[in-house]
């Protein structure tokens, strides 16, 4: 048995364009170091440098928001399955509150270029 | 470019001003492939701020859940402005994580009118992109039908040249 993970377009260059992956591990923090080993680079769009889930990413195991179940601790069990969606948000959002909000999670890649391109 | 049925923008629009000052968001969806938005799904901003918008974590689930059992996927993922101009923010372009998507801003900030603009946003680089509003009344299939059923003067014109 093991555990199912759904893979949003914007990350599925990190697996060959599949769409659902399998891994193992007793919390989400093992199941993505277990992905990461044979997707490389996919933890780090995840997780931020401070070790922390990403602003710019949902995570849910079955029904529910891992942020509600200890987030990376989140506890597994086989036959899971875990889905990832990048999260839908935005907005007229001020540059001084954008730049603070920029340092507390480590941006991710993508967004990095964004800041860059938009200063 | 994004093509859309003015039905759906017209319910993007009411939205945007029901929920005004308060950013509005949502998404059309539309088989998978097709570029084609056809089903509207107005989205909770959990956020309800004048300044930011938010899926609801839960809703974004069961909507793209949904999306995936009926083998569509969101065309469209629209928000408002509420007091400055259409056109993404810089944290519109850090979130924006959906590559395949039309990023629909839609600004209030007018009373009486409203500033639609389309973009892409891929790999943080936006790109404007024209959006063409299609009438009911001009799909041609529409059209061929309206022309046979409702044209007295064809009728009138064979009656007389008999």
């Amino acid at each position: 048995m093991a555990i199912e993970v759904r893979i949003p377009t914007i990350l599925r260059s990190y697996t060959g364009g599949a769409k659902v992956v399998e891994g193992s591990g007793d919390t989400l923090n093992d199941l993505l170091a277990d992905l990461d080993s044979r997707h490389g680079g996919l933890r780090d769009r995840l997780v931020t440098e401070a070790g922390a889930l990403h602003r710019f990413v949902n995570v849910y195991v079955n029904d529910e928001d891992v942020r509600f179940l200890g987030a990376l601790d989140a506890k597994l069990n086989d036959g899971d399955s875990v889905t990832i969606l990048p999260a839908v948000a935005g907005g007229a959002f001020g540059f001084a509150a954008a730049a603070a909000m920029a340092q507390h999670v480590a941006v991710a890649p993508a967004a990095g270029r964004a800041r860059v391109t938009a200063s | 470019m994004l093509s859309i049925d003015r039905s759906i923008v017209d319910a993007i629009v009411a939205h945007a001003r029901r929920d005004h000052p308060d950013e509005a968001c949502g998404v059309v969806a539309g088989p998978v492939g097709s570029d084609t938005p056809t089903r509207h799904i107005p989205m909770e901003n959990a956020a309800r701020s004048m300044t930011f918008y938010e899926f609801d974590s839960m809703e974004h689930l069961r909507v793209w859940r949904e999306m995936d059992d009926r083998d569509e996927e969101p065309v469209v993922i629209y928000h408002s402005h509420t007091a400055t101009e259409a056109y993404p923010s810089r944290t519109d372009i850090s979130f924006a994580g959906e590559p395949g998507a039309h990023y629909l801003l839609v600004s209030t900030r007018e009373p009486d009118t409203e500033e639609i603009r389309s973009f892409r946003i891929v790999d943080g680089v936006v790109t404007e992109e024209p959006v063409r509003i299609l009438d009911a009344g001009v799909d041609p299939h529409a059209v061929q039908s309206y022309m046979f059923g409702q044209s007295p003067a064809t009728v009138d014109y064979e009656c007389s040249g008999r």
